[in-house]
């Protein structure tokens, strides 16, 4: 039986979990407040994500960069690869907050929406 | 190559005074400076005080030029428009040990010629400063002491040259002179050569490299001397009042005093350093300065400082012209006609105090060397002093923004600086170049939040008005660049 | 834009839009926020990272998109927004001096007055950091702002001393926009910090944590080009011989939060100097009535819904002072109308009335050889009139006001006397 520790992302209150995993499954979770506790430590151990919050270029804008976030928490181990893929975009003002700036990032199936609104510049 | 009458090695306060003076000559002059901006060496942190002429040993040159050079700023900060209050200024003696001390200097100031000073007990003392340490024993005041700004007393003057002629080369380092037998004909630069028939050397710290060159004087040195300070938040802590700690053999001593600006400023202590350029604050200095005023104002609290600086006094090792006098850290001011040099090293404190009486002795010693001196018909002595938005009243901001809107658009939240203001020190006849050269001018940055909320609206106005890129922005030139690369434009990415 | 607001608030954070939405909402007839940048939103458009709207609207917004809900609303119920414009002086007697490009410079009154200027960072003078002062020291919210809003860099090799959240989420940002963070240094032996920060800003990316350790020095002369990391002991004293030196090219600095509050202290209202804000009643009205404060004006928060939530107490406490402002006027005001050069007295006290009748006297601007009406009115409703054979302006005009008008003279906004002519 494999052990691990970790803080539970869950909420702001950040419990110290500890996690039972036996083959690959995690069998118990001890420190957690709540359920969101151990959906997060089952996800953490087959499958960590996180939720990815950057900037693309856009152009024409009233500014030169465009707030973005992916809609659902986006998989650990691909989000250098992510904002890398990101650098390379740029977006024509105006956008809409909530607009669909990349759909299915690197396959995943998480979406990049707009964390706001950029006006034209004038 | 250019030709000049006149080169000035050095743009501080005695550079900037002496090209002022110079043009008011039918002369061609041109000031070199090694920085981008004026104005970035020893003139650029000190205590700001126009002494009274007391503290110099009598007959010195630094004696003599204080007390001369202190009776002619009124005229030339009225004509040059140089901020300056005649504040007086206090000498305090903490406890019995230290009356003989204040006593000497009062008889110092007499022998200097010192007019307006006086000597006070105790309880006169502490009815005029009452935050004053209780054991204060006794005190020297000074009508004519005062204080300034000494960013404005050397770009006035030096805008003041440049509008009547004088030449300004930012950027341009003295290397070495061209010599024709043993007159010196010319200088050379990192920019090229300069042909000449005087130079003057103010190089301040480095004038005893600049000496040698000529090979005069080798057994002159300068010792950049360090002296550390704490700026307060006006809005929390102000003394009213200048005040000097008995001195020692070595410094006039941390002071407690009040600046043009309002704000009030601890220090400095003095401890020798081998690096012309280290001006670095030190724990063990701000100790030291903490700890000296805190001998004068117990109450001195450190919770309300807002900045830390630190100067290098230019000491030399000259000694006193007048055989009589034992005194080894005099002014050298000496011209050497045969050669075509005029030398002005070890222009320490009281140097701010004495600038327009150097100026006035070194257009002396160039007449006396036989320099033709006519004057210009249309020389114009008047240098307006720059309107601040922050200094005016409500009803004349409001003339003010309706006369040009950018006067309206404030950008250093804390000092109430306006675009409007930033862009005229941009295009100025001294320009301004770099962040600090615009904190220098307008007092930028200086205040409470120093600089965070104006840095990025200031790199965008730099940038807008000298036509380069964000990247090309710098805090004092050379490579004191803000911003290293684009967000999105990763080296190995592209 | 007008010279009079019912209410105007100072700053357009999150403090300042819930406080003028509240206030709107709560009665306050016109409300006008002034802001310094040229967008509203305040400090929420450069924090780009999520956390915001947990508890408000039971989602997990990026700052921007928060922001941008509240800016609708605001502008949806007809706020009023001066972008681009600096308030220099809060008078007590609540007249705004305030400072701008496209409006010139503007004296506006206010009944109620909310501030919600926020806080400024603490710098690197404040913590009194030795060395030389060359470029590349920043204060963590500075280098957001260039590289979120600006779209520069600031640095590549950062060293952060500060493990506040301010602190990691850049340690995260600078680290996904590939610069390289060396190290974060915080001073106490703890972490300041939320711990899922320090787990998905630092420990995700590898980025060191020391506590107990601070920057000693800072070497370069014109840009940073090391950091002197020094542990230190319990007393935060430099323990000697721990002394690193840090490669880097950029400091950024996150050491705590100030509230901004040179407007409060030039206005006079009582300071608490425990926590450098206002002292605030549970309307999070200051000591001088009508003048709120929300936000991090007043102490510094952690999660900005709280902030919010203390701008709608405050906006409330604003609208219901105007609200009372209105009622209690003890004056009200007598209006020249139609061929009325003026009137004698220009106020009556509202309850002028209790002790007898008013008598106004009044001079026109025009002669009416004809029978013309004299009458007072609150603008809607006739109270009283008087009939004249003629009017000349050389000749006084006088009109009693009988004690039966005493109930509509007291509830009237304003009054007017107008001459009318007879028949007509």
């Amino acid at each position: 039986m494999e052990t691990r520790k970790f803080t539970c992302l869950g909420c702001p209150v950040g419990c110290s979990l500890t996690v039972y995993i036996e083959n690959g499954e995690v069998v118990k979770v001890e420190g957690n407040q709540c359920n969101i506790g151990i959906d997060f430590a089952k996800q953490e151990v087959k499958d960590p994500r996180r939720k990815v919050t950057t900037t693309v270029k856009i152009r024409n804008g009233v500014h030169p960069l465009l707030p973005v976030y992916t809609d659902k928490p986006f998989p650990k181990g691909m989000i250098m690869e992510l904002v890398k893929e990101l650098r390379k975009i740029e977006v024509e003002a105006p956008v809409k907050m909530g607009d669909m700036i990349l759909e299915n990032a690197l396959g995943t199936g998480v979406n990049i929406i707009a964390s706001r609104t950029i006006k034209r510049k004038e | 190559m250019e030709k000049f009458d006149v080169i000035v090695i050095g743009a501080g306060v005695v550079g900037a005074m002496i090209a002022r003076e110079l043009s008011r000559f039918e002369l061609s002059v041109a000031v070199i400076e090694k920085e981008s901006d004026v104005c970035m060496g020893t003139t650029s942190a000190n205590t700001a005080i126009v002494h009274a002429g007391y503290d110099p040993v009598p007959g010195t040159l630094k004696a003599e030029l204080n007390v001369r050079g202190n009776k002619l700023w009124d005229q030339v900060a009225f004509e040059l428009g140089i901020p300056f209050k005649r504040t007086g200024d206090y000498v305090i003696g903490i406890g019995p040990e230290e009356v003989k001390g204040v006593e000497k200097i009062y008889e110092r100031g007499k022998q200097n010629g010192v007019i307006g000073i006086e000597m006070l007990g105790r309880d006169e003392v502490l009815s005029r400063l009452p935050y004053l340490n209780k054991d204060v024993s006794v005190a020297m005041f000074a009508y004519t002491g005062g204080i300034t700004d000494p960013f404005q007393a050397t770009f006035a003057p030096m805008e003041n040259a440049v509008m009547n002629g004088v030449k300004l080369y930012l950027n341009t380092a003295f290397e070495d002179f061209i010599f024709d037998g043993k007159k010196i004909i010319g200088i050379k630069t990192n920019k090229g050569e300069f042909l000449s028939n005087w130079v003057i050397n103010a190089a301040g710290l480095y004038s005893d490299f600049v000496m040698h060159k000529a090979n005069l004087h080798p057994e002159f040195k300068i010792t950049p001397r360090k002296g550390e300070y704490y700026v307060f938040d006006r809005n929390e802590f102000t003394i009213p009042d200048v005040l000097f700690p008995t001195p020692t053999e070595l410094t006039k001593g941390i002071m407690v005093t009040t600046t043009i600006h309002g704000n009030t400023i601890i220090g400095p202590n003095a401890h020798d350093v081998e690096d012309k350029e280290d001006k670095a604050n030190t724990p063990e200095g701000l100790d030291e300065v903490f700890k000296g005023a805190s001998k004068l104002v117990p109450q001195i609290s450190l919770r309300h400082v807002i900045a830390i600086f630190a100067g290098l006094r230019p000491t030399g090792n000259a000694r006193t012209p007048n055989p009589a006098i034992d005194y080894h850290h005099d002014y050298l001011i000496e011209a050497r006609p045969d050669m075509g040099i005029l030398n002005l090293a070890g222009i320490e404190s009281p140097g701010l105090a004495s600038s327009p009486a150097i100026a006035e002795r070194v257009v002396e010693l160039l007449k006396d060397s036989g320099l033709e001196l006519k004057e210009k018909k249309d020389f114009n002595p008047i240098r307006k002093p720059r309107r601040r938005f922050r200094d005016m009243t409500n009803e004349e901001r409001a003339n003010l923004v309706k006369m040009n809107p950018l006067y309206g658009r404030i950008i250093c939240r804390c000092e109430y600086v306006t675009e409007g203001e930033i862009i005229d020190e941009i295009h100025a006849p001294v320009p301004a170049l770099t962040y600090d050269a615009i904190k220098r001018r307008t007092w930028l940055g200086t205040g409470r939040c120093q600089g965070a909320f104006d840095t990025p609206r200031v790199v965008e106005i730099l940038s807008r008005e000298l036509g380069v890129s964000p990247l090309e922005v710098t805090k004092k030139g050379d490579n004191s660049y803000f911003l290293l690369r684009k967000t999105k434009e990763v080296e190995d990415e592209r | 834009m007008k010279d009079r607001y019912d209410v105007v608030v100072i700053g357009s954070g999150p403090g300042g839009l819930a406080a003028a939405i509240s206030a709107k909402k709560e009665g306050a007839e016109s409300v006008l926020i002034i802001e310094r940048d040229k967008e509203p939103g305040g400090i929420l458009n450069q924090c780009i990272h999520n956390g915001f709207g947990v508890e408000i609207f039971k989602e997990d917004l990026p700052g921007p998109s928060y922001a941008e809900r509240f800016v609708n609303e605001a502008e949806s119920l007809g706020i009023e927004f001066m972008l681009d414009s600096m308030v220099l002086e809060v008078t007590p007697q609540k007249k705004i001096y305030a400072t701008s490009k496209w409006y010139g410079f503007k004296e506006i009154e206010a009944t109620a007055i909310v501030f919600a200027m926020g806080a400024r960072e603490r710098t690197r003078a404040q913590i009194r950091i030795p060395g030389f002062r060359p470029a590349g020291v920043y204060t963590a919210g500075s280098a957001q702002r260039f590289v979120n809003i600006e779209g520069f860099m600031p640095g590549k090799r950062f060293v952060i001393l500060g493990s506040g959240d301010i602190g990691m989420i850049m340690a995260r940002r600078l680290t996904l926009e590939g610069a390289k963070v060396e190290r974060v240094l915080e001073i106490m032996p703890f972490l300041t910090g939320l711990t899922r920060n320090y787990v998905q800003c630092l420990q995700d990316f590898n980025i060191p944590l020391q506590l107990s350790h601070t920057v000693n020095r800072i070497l370069g002369k014109n840009r940073v080009e090391a950091i002197e990391s020094v542990q230190v002991d319990e007393n935060f004293n430099p323990i000697k011989g721990t002394e690193e030196i840090i490669p880097a090219d950029t400091l950024l600095l996150s050491v705590g939060l100030i509230p901004e509050n040179e407007l409060s202290r030039k206005v006079g209202v009582k300071m608490d100097s425990l926590i450098q804000g206002p002292f605030v009643d549970e309307e999070m009205q200051t000591s001088i009535p009508g003048i709120f404060a929300a936000g991090n004006v007043v102490h510094i928060f952690d999660l900005v819904d709280w902030v919010t939530e203390a701008g709608f107490t405050a906006g409330k406490g604003a609208a219901r002072f105007v609200k009372e402002t209105k009622e209690k006027s003890e004056f009200v005001k007598l209006v020249p109308g139609n061929n009325i050069h003026h009137i004698v007295p220009q106020y009556l006290k509202k309850d002028a009335l209790q002790n007898g009748p008013a008598k106004l006297m009044m001079r026109v601007i025009k002669p009416m050889e004809e029978k013309v009406w004299v009458e007072l009115s609150d603008g809607k409703n006739l109270i009283t009139r008087k009939l004249e054979r003629y009017v000349r302006p050389g000749e006084m005009v006088i009109l009693t006001v009988p004690q039966k008008a005493y109930d509509d003279v007291k509830k009237a906004k304003e009054l007017i006397v107008s001459i009318e002519k007879f028949g007509g």
